[in-house]
Formats: structure tokens, C-alpha cells, sequence
């Protein structure tokens, strides 16, 4: 190959990297690392899809990376109407799945889920919104961004999909806090919420009678909570999946029992052990060493989307990076928090790391939405 | 109202944000990290057990049951290796369709069919059952050759009970069948749960049950790793079981055929006994049944035919009752020896004092008649016995009155448990007036009074008096041990699998009261009833001494025995010891409906005597002794020296 040769490979692999951030790269290489590793124990039947999944995620991500952030919140409002279309559509015609109706198959099209895009499609939203508002802020926009948020949640939490309507929730909330939304609106509700996980861990006995309904939940929801206020309400049943990942954890010790040796994982007693679950199967092989490795490049992530965040030129581009952190941030606490009987059982996946097509590439998407924020303003 | 639209105090206000964000993003890690190091390091010895509890399960090994053996070795009862076809439970139309698949090569019949459905039914703890028991290596073999056909079909090992005699000493034997409720509830009973875990058999009657807890063994454990679903993925350590311990019995296996061989196709029973120490040496109750139709379940069918289902009440023969221990009968005449020993005892007669027998006694408006037309003339104790005079005892049952009888012959252990190590025995009856008030607490005063004219009869083994074979057997033997009451005993010895015997040591019951000297004189009373009593024909030209007596029991209370209805003839009973000098072996044989004791049971006695003391087997059935129709002996020859009894003693 001559010079000339050589240099255009050069000039097309740095237009091919240049996208990426180095930093969020490392990191999601190594976390994508660790799922592989994972899934390879808990799933090996599941490990070619697992690679298959990642590869088309990082392309996904890729795309999205080069496509400029003002681009791609233009575009919000049009996958606004698409996303909350799709959901009306799983309300009128979706597919029943485990009691829940979340699927929609319209051939030819593949199966999908369109409250998982929701999940990206909600700040990128808000924060168009926002920006566009960018010197207008006040108590109206407020209002009609909580709006924007409501009905989708809504037509989620109908489905029903607690994970799901929490992780868009919370979504949406991000990007109305770091719009500015006043103290003394968040402070009155952080104090409530606070007094009801105290006042229910005190006396969470009479509501989780059989004979009490709590409005607004459905029962299978209610005893979720409820079991894991006391997992041997039911340890052949509900209680079943924290008790035994539970195990899984404590027994995995300070050093793990090994990879592929988990006698949990090996011996099905661990439930959905390669998607929910997969981090108990992280716990019970690899330890303690393991588990604070995970936190310790969630934490990196974190802080690089933290200073992105920070460093962003644009309004809509600081909402949508901060966002996105605060959302792989509940992710991984809302999961971890579940496996290890903090939390209740709740279908969120642990990022990133979780076996499953959705979840990946939407979290990659994410990932990928960060580096673009990055690269306009290097570029700028 | 403040708003967003002056920008560099917006960016200052959301970097205020962000640091708020990150230190609650932190604080959220810092929980989760706290939790898990609380999981991992501070409770990590309570999760390890959990996990380790969740892995590992026990599965039991069943031991193998001990030999059941005779004194001299004879296998009785064995354990051998074989394999079952077991097909796990599932919907019947698929267990259907499986079964018949199978069939195709391996003989599955409509019996076996039968007992898997049951076996189902009746274990619902489990869940496989054997579809057939003992396959040949052949049929292993061809088993294994189609096995991925079928999902849920296994082979497995297992120890089986044999019985290589079939049906000879089934009632002494026993057998083992399916764990029942009450048989759990029985092992739970005796703390024993944890070693039965399974164990599908436990041995239901006979010596099978009574040595339950030595045959059984004890089971061993298998640590295996399993999944949650319970499937065993690997073996981890074993703890193998122990052998049952093998039981040695008293029975001399060669005396039992003899003596079930000689009652032939009569109902009856026998129990021979050593009264030195009371160990039983031949139990038998006839007809038998054979016991290997309970091993490994036994079919519907056969357990009808054994229940003799719809077979009418007064055709039965009743092959699972244990005649010898669990049904009692009228002694007849051989309740007089024990009656004349209470005579003298109490006062009532001395050895020599002749009563006048003019061929019955009237007593309140009844003439209680003899059997010999015109009466035997004057009868003291000794001919009273050998030539069975009814007389004798009417006077001397009234003189006794019935406490003084009951009292007396209480000590000889008629009327009450023996103690023997056999399962169901039954007390009898000796009557008496507390007896009457007891048993019929449910009647008015005049159905609870004793009254004397019912002494009468009961002093020649009639009314109220029923004993059990067994219980007859013990007081002959008691009257050739002087005495002595030693506890019957089929146990000799128990063998561990180390091969340490243990044997108990003989157990003296009671003394009976009362002067030696009389005990001798009845003693020399019954010898001379083989002589020139009424087992004359029976035992003559035998080459040893031995003493006996018979006894004719009436089936219905004052009905004499009819020719048109076989089961209201008398049952025919024979006492007796021997050799006379010392006795060695003392019997009782009981044949229902055999007519006169000198007719059935003393042939039967003979051939059992021959055997144990001249090794003289015999193949056949005891001939009845159809010449001896009568119920009386002839008399003493008139050139007999009679003996010679010292007066007043």
C-alpha cells in the first residue's frame, strides 16, 4: 500500500472515530465487556444474539453521534406524535404478553415495544421544548411540559409497565428540574415521598392486608411492594425472586464463587437471571470486587455525562445530557435496588449489561446522544 | 415570578443543579455500595448456608432388610438385588400410551397394569412408580436398547423381599407390604421418621413386623447437588446404609413342614414349644397362603382371593388368620389335666379318692351326660384322665366352683396374653364370675350372674372357655417343665451385619403353686394315655415315652356334632409333651371340625414327635384315625400294676 493509500485509512478511521468521545467510549466498551462476560455464564445459548444486539447498538449509537443535536431535536416533536401514536396503537391492538399488553406486531414490521422509545424520545422532547421556550421559561411552560409528560406515562402505566412509566417519568422529570422548576415545588414533595417510604416501612402491616386496594396500582403491584417489605410473605412465590437473589448475592462472598460457578445461577434459582437479574449473577460469581468494579464505571459514566452536561453550549444540549445521565442513573439504582431487596421488583434492566435488543440500543442511543452534545460543541 | 431568560444566571442555576444531581447520584451509590457489602461480607456466612441449603439435598439410600433364618441357618426371608421399570407420573393418557409402548417388548400384564395404578393412587407422595418389578437382564437390556424413546421411563434398583419357602410358615413369617397412614403414624411413634424416608415396604404381620425396627436397617444418605427444580445434576458424597439385622429364629424349619405337611388339607393350627425355656420350635396355622404375593405389592385380585370375597361366611377358610395365636377355641377334654391339678391343689380330691360314675351328673333339673353309655364306675384322678371321664369333672367343677377353677388354672397363662413375639395374639377366655360381669356390662343383672349349673360344663372345656392354640401349647409345656411358665419366644437370636449375635436370654413368667407331687402324678396320668388311654392307637410302637391328651370341642354350645354339616363337627384337639423322662418338645394341635382329639389331632402330634426326636420325617398328611371313634381310651388292662399313691398328701 502506498502513502497516499495509507493516508486516506487514516483520513476515513479519525472521520469514522472522531464522533466518538474517547472517554464515554472506554467506558462503554468495558461495561459492554462485562455484559458479554456476563450473558457468556448466565445465558451461553443467548450469547451470539447478546453480540449481535451490542454490534448493531453501537452502530445505533454511532449515527446518532454524528447527527447534530439541534438536528435531532428538531426532529423531537415528529418522534413525539410517532411515539404516543404507537402507544395508542398498543392500547387499541397490542399484543397481551404475561398479562400486560406492551407489544405491538404490525407485519411487517418487528415486534416492538414503543413505550421503550419513549424513554429517549421524552427528554429529547421536553428539552426541544425547552430550548425553544429557552427565554420564556416560567410557570406555563412548566405546566405544559408536565403535560407533554402525563399523557404518555399514562397510556404506559395503562399497559401496565411500572418499570417502564417510572424510567419515562423520571426522564421527563429530569429535564423540568434542570429547566429550573422551583425549589419549593420539589422540596414539599422529596419531604412527602420521604414520610410515605418511612410511614410504609413502619406500618406497611395493615396496608398490605389482602382486603386493602391502594388506588391508582394494580394488585400485582401492590404485593410486589409488599413482598419485598417482607419477602417471606410468600417465599414460594412472590417473595420467591428477592429471597433467592438475595442469596445469590450474600453467598457470592467478597471474591465471588467464580466465573460460571455460581451455584444459583448454574441451578435455576435465580429468575430471569441474563435480563433483570443479571446482576445478581455479577454478585454470587464475582463478588464484591465485581460489584464495586460495575458501580465504579457506572459512577465514571456518570461523571463524564455529568461533564458533558456542564460543558454544553446549548440549553437543549445541557437538559438533554443531563437527562440522559439521571436516566442511566435510575436505571442501575432502580435494578440494583431491586436484586438486592432494597427496592420492589420492577422490570427495569440493568444497563448496558442486561441481555436484551430494546434495552441496549436504546441505552446506547443514549450514549450516543451524549457524544453528539460533545462533538457540537468541539466543533463549534 | 423568577424565569429562565437571563442566560448567565441560568447557567449558574443549572450548574447549582448538576452539583445537587451528582451529590444525589453519589449518595445513591454509596446506599447501594453499603447494601451490598452488608449482603457480601457482613451476612455472607447466612447467605453461604442458604445457597449451600439450596443445592444440596439428601437422597435416601434404602438399606437392604435383614435374612429372616431358622435355627438351623434355613433361609426364611432374603433381600436380593433387581431392577425395576419405573415410569414417572404424568397425565393418564400419556402413562397409557407409554405403558402400551413398552409392552411391545417388555411382558407387561394386566396385574401389573393393576398394581401401577394403585401404587399411584396410594403414594401420592411419590412420584414414579414400578410399572414391573424384577426384570430380567434380558429385559434390561432390551429396555435399554429403545430407552430414548421414552422420556420419564427409568430403571432402578431396589432390594426385593423373597420368601423361598412360599407358603410354608406364612403366619409365623410375615410379610412386608406398601407403607400405610397408620404405619407412619406407627414409625412416627417411634421417632424412626427420619429412617424411613424411602422406604416403600415395612413388614405388616408376623415375625416381618415384630422385628420391623431390626430388619429395616438403616438408610443411608446421598449428598447430591440439585437444581431448583429438584433435577440432580451431581453426586456429591455418600453415606452409605446399613443392613438390616438378620433375624435367627427358635423354629426348626424341618418341624414346621412336617407339621404343616400332616394337617394336609385340614384347617387347624399347632404350636410345638421347648418348655425348658420357651422358645417355639414349629408355629403353624392352616391353610396358608403364599407370601410372595405381597412382594412388591399385591394385585387386587389376589388380595380378594385371600379375603375370600364373595365367598359365603360358613365356606370361609380363612387362609390370613393366624390360627395359632389370634383364634380361640373350647380345649375340650384337654382342659382336664389342668382341672385335676386344681382338684388336688385345692383340696377338693386326693390322688386316690374314686368317685362313682354311673354315666352322668343331674345338677339343677340338667343331666350333664357322659360318654360312655351306663358311666365308667368308680374313677379316681388317674383314670379320670386317661380314659377322659366327664363325670370326674362335672363333680369336680361344681366343688371348685368357677373362681376356685379360674384362679387356679389363671397361673397355667390360659386366658391371658402369653407375650409371644408375634403381632395380633389374642387373650381367650377363662371364664369367671368377674369375667361374666364384664363381658356382658352391657346386659341386665340376670345376663351378668354366674350361675353354678354353667360351671359344669365349663369343667370339661366347654361353655365359656376358649383358649388359643398357643395358650395350650404354653400349659402343656408349663405341666412338663414342673411347673415353670417360661414367655414363648420365636426370637433366638438378632445378627448384626457385623455378625455380633445377641440372644435373650430365657424369661420365666411365673411358678405355678401347688406340690410337686401332684404336677408328677398328672404327668404319669396323661403318659399313660398314649399307653392305654385314648392316644393309645396313635402312639403305639413309638420308640419314646410321651404324654398327651385329647380333647373333642364342640363347634355349637350342646350340639353334638353332625354328619350332614362338616363345619359343625367337634374340633379335635391334642395335648402333649415328650419324651416323658424329660420333655424336650410340648404341643398343641387344633383341626377344625376334625372330629374326636384321637381321630385328627394326636396322628398329627405323632408324625410332629417322630420328626423332631427320631428324624423320622414324613411326606404325608397324617392319616385320621378313623377307628378311634370314640372319644374314650380303652381301659387300663386288668393285669396293669396300678400305681401306687400315698394317701393324704
Amino acid at each position: 500500500m502506498n502513502r497516499r493509500g495509507r493516508f486516506h485509512i487514516t483520513r476515513l478511521f479519525s472521520a469514522l472515530v472522531r464522533p466518538l468521545d474517547p472517554h464515554l467510549m472506554a467506558i462503554l466498551a468495558a461495561l459492554l465487556l462485562c455484559s458479554v462476560v456476563l450473558i457468556a455464564s448466565a445465558a451461553p445459548d443467548r450469547f451470539d444474539a447478546q453480540i449481535m444486539y451490542i454490534s448493531l447498538s453501537l452502530l445505533g449509537m454511532w449515527i446518532v453521534a454524528i447527527i447534530p443535536t439541534r438536528r435531532l431535536l428538531s426532529l423531537a416533536p415528529i418522534f413525539y406524535v410517532i411515539g404516543v401514536a404507537l402507544l395508542i396503537a398498543v392500547d387499541m391492538f397490542g399484543t397481551i404478553s404475561k398479562g400486560a399488553k406492551r407489544w405491538l406486531e404490525i407485519s411487517p414490521f418487528p415486534r416492538m415495544q414503543p413505550s421503550e422509545i419513549m424513554k429517549i424520545v421524552m427528554p429529547l422532547t421536553l428539552a426541544w421544548f425547552f430550548q425553544k421556550r429557552e427565554h420564556f421559561i416560567s410557570w406555563k411552560e412548566f405546566q405544559f411540559a408536565v403535560l407533554l409528560l402525563v399523557g404518555p406515562a399514562y397510556l404506559i402505566a395503562k399497559q401496565p409497565d411500572l418499570g417502564t412509566t417510572i424510567l419515562v417519568c423520571s426522564s421527563g422529570f429530569f429535564v423540568i428540574f434542570f429547566a429550573g422548576l422551583w425549589w419549593r415545588l420539589i422540596i414539599p414533595v422529596a419531604l412527602a415521598a420521604l414520610t410515605a417510604i418511612l410511614a410504609f416501612s413502619f406500618y406497611g402491616g395493615e396496608l398490605c392486608q389482602p382486603d386493602v386496594k391502594w388506588p391508582g396500582l394494580h394488585d400485582y403491584q401492590k404485593e410486589r411492594i409488599c413482598t419485598l417489605r417482607d419477602p417471606d410473605r410468600d417465599p414460594r412465590g412472590k417473595g420467591f425472586h428477592t429471597i433467592q437473589s438475595t442469596i445469590a448475592i450474600g453467598s457470592g462472598g467478597f471474591t465471588g464463587k467464580g466465573w460460571k460457578q455460581g451455584t444459583q445461577t448454574h441451578l435455576s434459582f435465580l429468575p430471569e437471571q441474563h435480563t433483570d437479574f443479571v446482576f445478581a449473577v455479577l454478585s454470587e460469581e464475582f463478588g464484591l470486587i465485581g460489584v464495586l468494579t460495575l458501580l465504579g464505571l457506572y459512577m465514571a459514566l456518570l461523571a463524564r455525562g455529568f461533564m458533558i452536561a456542564a460543558s454544553a453550549s446549548t440549553l437543549g444540549g445541557k437538559l438533554l445530557a443531563a437527562s440522559m445521565t439521571m436516566v442511566f442513573f435510575t436505571y442501575l439504582f432502580v435494578n440494583i435496588g431491586m436484586v438486592s431487596g432494597i427496592l420492589p421488583v420492577v422490570g427495569v434492566p440493568l444497563p448496558f449489561i442486561s441481555y436484551g435488543g430494546t434495552a441496549v440500543v436504546s441505552l446506547c442511543l443514549g450514549v450516543g446522544i451524549l457524544m453528539g452534545i460533545r462533538r457540537d460543541k468541539q466543533e463549534r | 415570578m423568577k424565569t429562565f431568560n437571563e442566560p448567565d444566571e441560568n447557567v449558574g442555576r443549572f450548574y447549582v443543579r448538576l452539583l445537587v444531581a451528582a451529590l444525589f447520584v453519589l449518595f445513591g451509590c454509596i446506599l447501594l455500595a453499603l447494601r451490598l457489602y452488608s449482603l457480601q461480607v457482613k451476612s455472607y456466612a447466612r447467605y453461604h448456608k442458604l445457597a449451600e441449603d439450596n443445592r444440596i439435598s439428601m437422597l435416601p439410600i434404602v438399606p437392604q432388610r435383614g435374612n429372616i433364618v431358622d435355627r438351623n441357618g434355613v433361609v426364611l426371608a432374603r433381600d436380593f438385588f433387581a431392577y425395576n421399570l419405573e415410569i414417572t407420573r404424568s397425565d393418564p393418557d400419556s402413562m397409557e400410551k407409554t405403558i402400551n409402548d413398552l409392552s411391545e417388548f417388555i411382558a407387561i400384564g394386566p396385574k401389573d397394569r393393576q398394581r401401577f395404578y394403585n401404587f399411584l393412587r396410594d403414594n401420592k407422595r411419590l412420584d414414579s412408580a414400578p410399572i414391573r418389578t424384577r426384570l430380567s437382564d434380558e429385559e434390561v437390556a432390551r429396555f435399554m436398547g429403545q430407552r430414548y424413546r421414552f422420556v420419564g421411563v427409568d430403571v432402578k434398583e431396589g432390594w426385593f423381599r423373597n420368601y423361598p419357602n412360599g407358603a410354608l410358615g406364612s403366619h409365623l413369617i410375615g410379610y412386608i407390604n406398601r407403607i400405610n397412614a397408620d404405619d407412619v403414624k406407627k414409625v412416627e411413634e417411634r421417632g424412626e421418621s427420619h429412617n424411613y424416608h424411602g422406604s416403600i415396604y415395612i413388614g405388616k404381620s408376623g415375625v416381618e413386623s415384630t422385628y420391623e425396627a431390626d430388619l429395616h436397617g438403616i438408610t443411608g444418605r446421598e449428598h447430591v447437588e440439585n437444581t431448583a427444580g429438584g433435577k440432580v445434576v451431581r453426586s456429591l458424597k455418600t453415606d452409605p446404609a446399613t443392613q438390616g439385622n438378620d433375624i435367627e429364629l427358635s423354629i426348626d424349619f424341618e418341624l414346621q413342614k412336617v407339621a404343616e405337611t400332616a394337617f394336609g388339607e385340614r384347617r387347624g393350627a399347632l404350636v410345638a414349644i421347648d418348655p425348658t425355656n420357651g422358645e417355639v420350635l414349629a408355629l403353624v396355622s392352616m391353610p396358608t397362603f403364599d407370601l410372595n404375593l405381597f412382594v412388591g405389592g399385591i394385585s387386587g385380585q389376589d388380595w380378594n382371593m385371600l379375603n375370600e370375597n364373595g365367598v359365603p361366611a360358613n365356606k370361609q377358610n380363612k387362609p390370613l388368620l393366624n390360627r395359632a395365636v389370634a383364634s380361640s377355641y373350647p380345649p375340650g377334654s384337654t382342659f382336664k389335666p389342668f382341672m385335676a391339678l386344681a382338684g388336688l391343689n385345692g383340696g377338693k380330691r386326693t390322688l386316690t379318692q374314686k368317685i362313682n360314675d354311673p354315666g352322668g351328673f343331674p345338677f339343677g333339673g340338667h343331666y350333664f351326660k357322659d360318654i360312655k353309655k351306663g358311666g365308667h364306675g368308680p374313677v379316681d384322678m388317674y383314670r379320670s384322665i386317661v380314659v377322659s371321664c366327664n363325670t370326674y369333672y362335672y363333680m369336680l367343677a361344681n366343688d371348685l366352683g368357677i373362681d376356685g377353677i379360674a384362679r387356679f388354672i389363671s397361673q397355667f397363662g390360659l386366658g391371658s396374653l402369653t407375650g409371644i413375639d408375634i403381632p395380633d395374639e389374642k387373650e381367650g377366655v377363662l371364664p369367671s364370675a368377674a369375667w361374666k360381669r364384664r363381658y356382658f356390662a352391657k346386659g341386665g343383672p340376670a345376663a351378668q350372674k354366674w350361675y353354678a349349673g354353667e360351671t359344669i360344663s365349663v369343667g370339661v372345656g366347654q361353655g365359656y372357655n376358649a383358649y388359643t392354640p398357643l395358650q395350650m401349647a404354653l400349659a402343656t409345656a408349663t405341666i412338663a417343665n414342673d411347673g415353670k411358665r417360661m414367655r414363648p419366644r420365636v426370637l433366638r437370636a438378632v445378627i448384626d451385619s457385623q455378625g455380633q449375635r445377641q440372644e435373650p436370654p430365657p424369661e420365666l413368667i411365673n411358678e405355678v403353686s401347688g406340690n410337686p407331687e401332684y404336677m408328677a402324678a398328672v404327668r404319669r396320668a396323661m403318659d399313660d394315655v398314649t399307653r392305654f388311654g385314648t392316644a393309645a392307637r396313635t402312639f403305639a410302637n413309638a420308640p419314646y415315652r410321651s404324654g398327651g391328651k385329647t380333647g373333642t370341642a364342640q363347634v355349637v354350645k350342646g350340639q353334638q356334632y353332625d354328619k350332614n354339616n362338616e363345619r359343625l363337627r367337634d374340633h379335635s384337639w391334642y395335648i402333649a409333651y415328650a419324651p416323658s423322662e424329660q420333655p424336650k418338645i410340648a404341643l398343641a394341635v387344633m383341626v377344625e371340625n376334625g372330629g374326636f382329639g384321637s381321630v385328627s389331632a394326636a396322628p398329627i402330634a405323632r408324625q410332629v414327635f417322630d420328626a423332631y426326636l427320631l428324624e423320622k420325617r414324613t411326606d404325608e398328611p397324617a392319616p385320621e384315625d378313623t377307628g378311634a371313634e370314640d372319644e374314650e381310651g380303652d381301659d387300663p388292662p386288668s393285669n396293669m400294676v396300678y400305681p401306687d399313691f400315698e394317701e393324704g398328701i
